[in-house]
């Protein structure tokens, strides 16, 4: 570095500088600004650890980045909305360009929004930039989770890092739903009013904490204003310095990379930041913001001027929250009649409770998922290669079961649009939706395990015997074979470069007890590796050669 | 911080643990392979068109930069669209062009230097992977005793661990100072209690019924069988509170065959000659329950597909709702037109904690 060589005594220096082609006047402006900010800085520390740090590349790994530069869009995006919107629920009479709703009396926040989307040149594109990235802010976010869970990269030492993601997932959806409310249209007044509804359910305290957020009762005129100071300070506070301790920790722990030839737990395989990851993921940056701006420009979301402002008597069939929502909304329809009781003189709303619960015990085994297996595997060694699915075929079978409940939920808030899409009854659809609500998950475990063994058993044929070469031999006794050809070296260690667990055997402590806790954990040991192929060794790869 | 529970001291400095080596990590249930095949190393580095062709390295180079000018044009076409597409008041047609082109404009700014960076950095950039050593997540050894080391000096000096009293009076201070949070948020709401207000609605004995939203009165005699009404009290238009009391007063008006509806006990007088009228707030979670079947007389609630029956009062059939909807007791004035008997003898909407 140019500010280093400056350093040193000045003597050979000048006699260089008289030996030396004379640097061009770009160079020596650049040079004189390095050394103006190191001095002041010392960030040539900074550039000297991380300039050169190594990033490992894989396709999956850019779902995290798109959740991070759709966020930076939605700063950029919603920061100009800020300096349009109006948030404020005072009455006033609608005199904007939109002929349809001219002279209705409506929210100061619904009219602003009115005119930003009409009045305001560039007004639309930005709403609906700011959306559709909301939109793939979360896609994204839920995708790089499944990216994590299902390679096995939240394990030691990046738990806390999936805590801090999750937390980065609550947030999210947190900021979508309060800003999806800031418009004050009528769809979005129907959401509040769900979400006033599921409030009022919860015992003791639901009545006041619908009053106080409502500022008195639904709908009151402080929700839009609150929301605001929510969704533009609060929250994007708490998101950009958990945004900040996450990518911190993901520089700390360096990133994962996947198991092949030439990478060990021990390197990092791939390419510089300097210049290369920088002009990718930059680039890449560029692109994500392109593409939310080209989706933008042609395909319109959230046409709140077809709503209508926010009025308590009026709703379409077939109302859907944004999709992100979709799965508590999902889950609140198939809570079957009557699941109220009153008991002591208080009222038991169990179709709210229970969703309650169980979303909330939901989100809680994604928080500590990381921390249960460690528990469970008792492995306290750092891991920095992301697994194939297939060779944690439990871990793999229990995420499916996951995503395979979600989907069902997710579906079920859409009960009556497929009801009436595919002329069923939405008595149908729902009881269907009940019965997948248990089965679902069970049968995708089930399934999913099963075809992560037969992929590993596959895998271990492959790598022992070889592939088929679609070379067909006639014996001399008139036999037909297929010629296997081996496998190279490179291509065979990713199919046997992975771990096994055995069962926890349970073992009695020093007192010659076992505790309930080690019980459990043998119990759910059993339940994760009683099931599991071995990775090849070479020893089996001698032996099946003798077999030929 | 840091407790070595393993004992293993290997120099005489007080009680300080001290060990140049980091434990081995526990692999818990892993099996650790014993004649596992070894890593064959990275395999050969596959030169790129452009490392082994001149011509293609230029070709790449010319195209990196012509995506950069690129970028330049749709950045200034954005300019220009934002100038050369007004919105013209009244034309919704003119909101779409302002769109399309700025957008247009706006991404192809973005797009061509995002692709022109990723292309270069893949064809022109340096090529080969390059391999980086980790190091154990934990501190070295020396390190972590250092922390050890200024946590009992800070310990040390300062007492906090012998000054118990200094401490724990410290730490109930610390958990006493976030209390005024509590109270503070209370004055969301104003100080009237919400139970009362959310047990009662504008409806009152003699309150006629109107159209929703023109608020004019329905006569009886213009509810023919089969037709349904949207609701408001009268008067409701002119309240300060208009869309809160809304939110509580919105009723649906039916008018069925007077020998189609099943009536309990008590409620004979609450219709008017097969004319019926229910609370449009769903009991699930407060949706308007809007959409109603005329042939099967049944209310659906399109947010959750709660379903009431009108013939069996309002009857949960089907759906997540607890509660049938709250029946308005309905009659005519002398001049013919539908009044509410009273206010609903029950809580209307969605359930809460001290409904009951």
């Amino acid at each position: 570095m140019t500010v280093t060589e400056t350093k040193p005594a000045a003597a050979p220096t000048v006699t260089e500088t008289i030996t030396a082609p004379v640097p061009s006047r770009g160079a020596r402006f650049t040079g004189a600004a390095a050394n103006y900010i190191d001095e002041r800085t010392s960030i040539s520390g900074l550039v000297k650890e991380l300039g050169r740090k190594i990033f490992p590349d894989h396709w999956s790994f850019m779902l995290g980045e798109v959740a991070l530069y759709s966020f930076v869009v939605i700063l950029l995006s919603g920061t100009f909305l800020t300096f349009f919107f109006q948030p404020s629920m005072a009455v006033v009479t609608y005199q904007g360009s939109y002929v349809p709703l001219k002279g209705i009396e409506m929210s100061a926040a619904y009219s602003s929004s009115l005119n930003i989307s009409f009045d305001v040149r560039g007004g639309l594109l930005f709403r609906q930039i700011h959306h559709w990235a909301a939109l793939l802010f979360i896609a994204a976010i839920g995708l790089h989770m499944l990216r994590v869970f299902f390679t096995g990269a939240f394990r030691k030492p990046r738990e806390i890092n999936w805590f801090i993601g999750f937390i980065l997932f609550v947030l999210a959806m947190a900021e979508g739903f309060t800003g999806y409310s800031l418009p004050d249209d009528l769809l979005s007044g129907n959401g509040l009013q769900i979400i006033n509804g599921i409030i009022k359910g919860i015992p003791v305290v639901g009545t006041w904490i619908s009053y106080l957020l409502f500022g008195g009762e639904f709908p009151g005129t402080k929700l839009v204003a609150l929301f605001y100071s929510v969704h533009i300070l609060l929250l994007p506070a708490i998101l950009v310095a958990a945004l900040g301790a996450h990518l911190l920790l993901m520089i700390i722990n360096k990133h994962t990379q996947f198991a092949g030839p030439g990478r060990t737990n021990d390197n990092v395989v791939g390419v510089p930041i300097m210049p290369i990851f920088a002009a990718k993921a930059g680039g890449f940056f560029f692109v994500v913001f392109g593409v939310i701006v080209l989706i933008a420009s042609f395909f319109t979301i959230n046409p709140i001027w077809t709503y209508g402002p926010y009025d308590p008597s009026p709703v379409s069939a077939g109302t859907q929250p944004d999709w992100y929502i979709g799965f508590a909304d999902g889950m609140l329809r198939l809570i079957p009649p009557g699941w109220e009781v009153v008991f002591f003189n208080h009222t038991y709303s169990f179709n709210i409770i229970v969703i309650t619960v169980i979303l909330i015990a939901f989100l809680a085994i994604v928080a500590t998922y990381p921390f249960v297996e460690a528990w469970i595997t008792g492995d306290k060694r750092e891991h920095h290669i992301a697994e194939r699915p297939r060779n944690a075929p439990t871990r793999t079978a229990i995420g499916a079961a996951g995503v395979t409940f979600y989907a069902v939920l997710w579906a079920a808030a859409s009960s009556d649009l497929m009801a009436t899409h595919f002329k069923v009854t939405i008595e149908g659809v729902i009881h269907v939706l009940q019965v997948l609500f248990f089965l679902g998950p069970v049968l995708a475990f089930f399934i999913t395990k099963r075809v992560c063994l037969g992929l590993q058993k596959k895998d271990r044929e492959i790598a022992l015997h070889g592939y088929e070469s679609g070379r067909i031999v006639r014996l001399p006794g008139g036999e037909y074979i297929e010629v296997h050809e081996q496998l190279d070296d490179y291509e065979r260690w990713r199919l046997v470069s992975f771990n096994e667990h055995q069962p926890l055997v349970l073992q009695a402590d020093a007192n010659g007890q076992i505790s309930g806790a080690q019980r459990t954990r043998a119990a759910l040991s059993r339940w994760f590796f009683e099931d599991r192929i071995a990775p090849a060794t070479k020893t089996d790869l001698e032996r099946s050669s003798e077999h030929h | 911080m840091a407790q070595h529970d393993d004992g293993g001291t290997t120099a005489a400095t007080g009680s300080a643990v001290v060990r140049s080596e980091p434990p081995v990590a526990k692999s818990g249930t892993a099996v650790v392979p014993t004649n596992a095949f070894e890593n064959p190393g990275l395999p050969p580095h596959r030169l790129r068109a452009t490392d082994l062709d001149p011509q293609k390295d230029r070709i790449a180079e010319r195209r990196v930069y012509t995506l950069f000018f690129l970028s330049i044009v749709g950045s200034v076409f954005a300019v220009a669209a934002y100038v050369a597409f007004p919105l013209v008041p009244g034309d919704t047609n003119s909101v779409r062009l302002n769109n399309v082109f700025l957008g247009i404009g706006i991404s192809l700014g973005l797009l061509a230097i995002g692709i022109g960076a990723i292309y270069w950095s893949k064809n022109l950039m340096r090529g080969d992977e390059m391999t980086e050593s980790r190091h154990p997540t934990r501190g070295t050894e020396a390190t972590r005793e250092q922390a050890v080391e200024i946590f009992k000096l800070g310990n040390k000096e300062s007492g906090f661990g012998r000054r118990t009293l200094i401490r724990n009076s410290l730490i109930g201070a610390l958990v006493a100072f976030p209390l005024p949070a509590v109270v503070l948020f209370r004055d969301l709401a104003p100080a009237a209690d919400p139970v009362p207000q959310l047990k009662h609605t504008m409806w009152a004995t003699g309150t006629r019924l109107t159209h929703d939203p023109s608020g004019t009165p329905i006569k009886a005699a213009d509810v023919t069988i089969g037709s349904v009404f949207h609701v408001i009290p009268e008067g409701l238009n002119d309240k300060e509170d208009r869309l809160e009391q809304k939110a509580k007063a919105a009723v649906l008006l039916m008018r069925l065959k007077p020998e189609d509806l099943k009536i309990s006990a008590g409620r004979e007088s609450w219709n008017y000659d097969g004319i019926v009228a229910y609370s449009k707030i769903c009991t699930h979670v407060g949706c308007p329950v809007a959409l109603y079947e005329q042939q099967t007389h049944h209310l659906l609630c399109p947010c959750h597909s709660s379903t009431f029956d009108v013939t069996n009062e309002c009857e949960v059939i089907f759906g997540p709702a607890a509660r049938p909807l709250p029946q308005l007791p309905i009659a005519i004035d002398s001049a013919g037109y539908l009044i509410a008997q009273s206010d609903f003898t029950e809580p209307v909407g969605a359930s809460f904690w001290e409904r009951a």
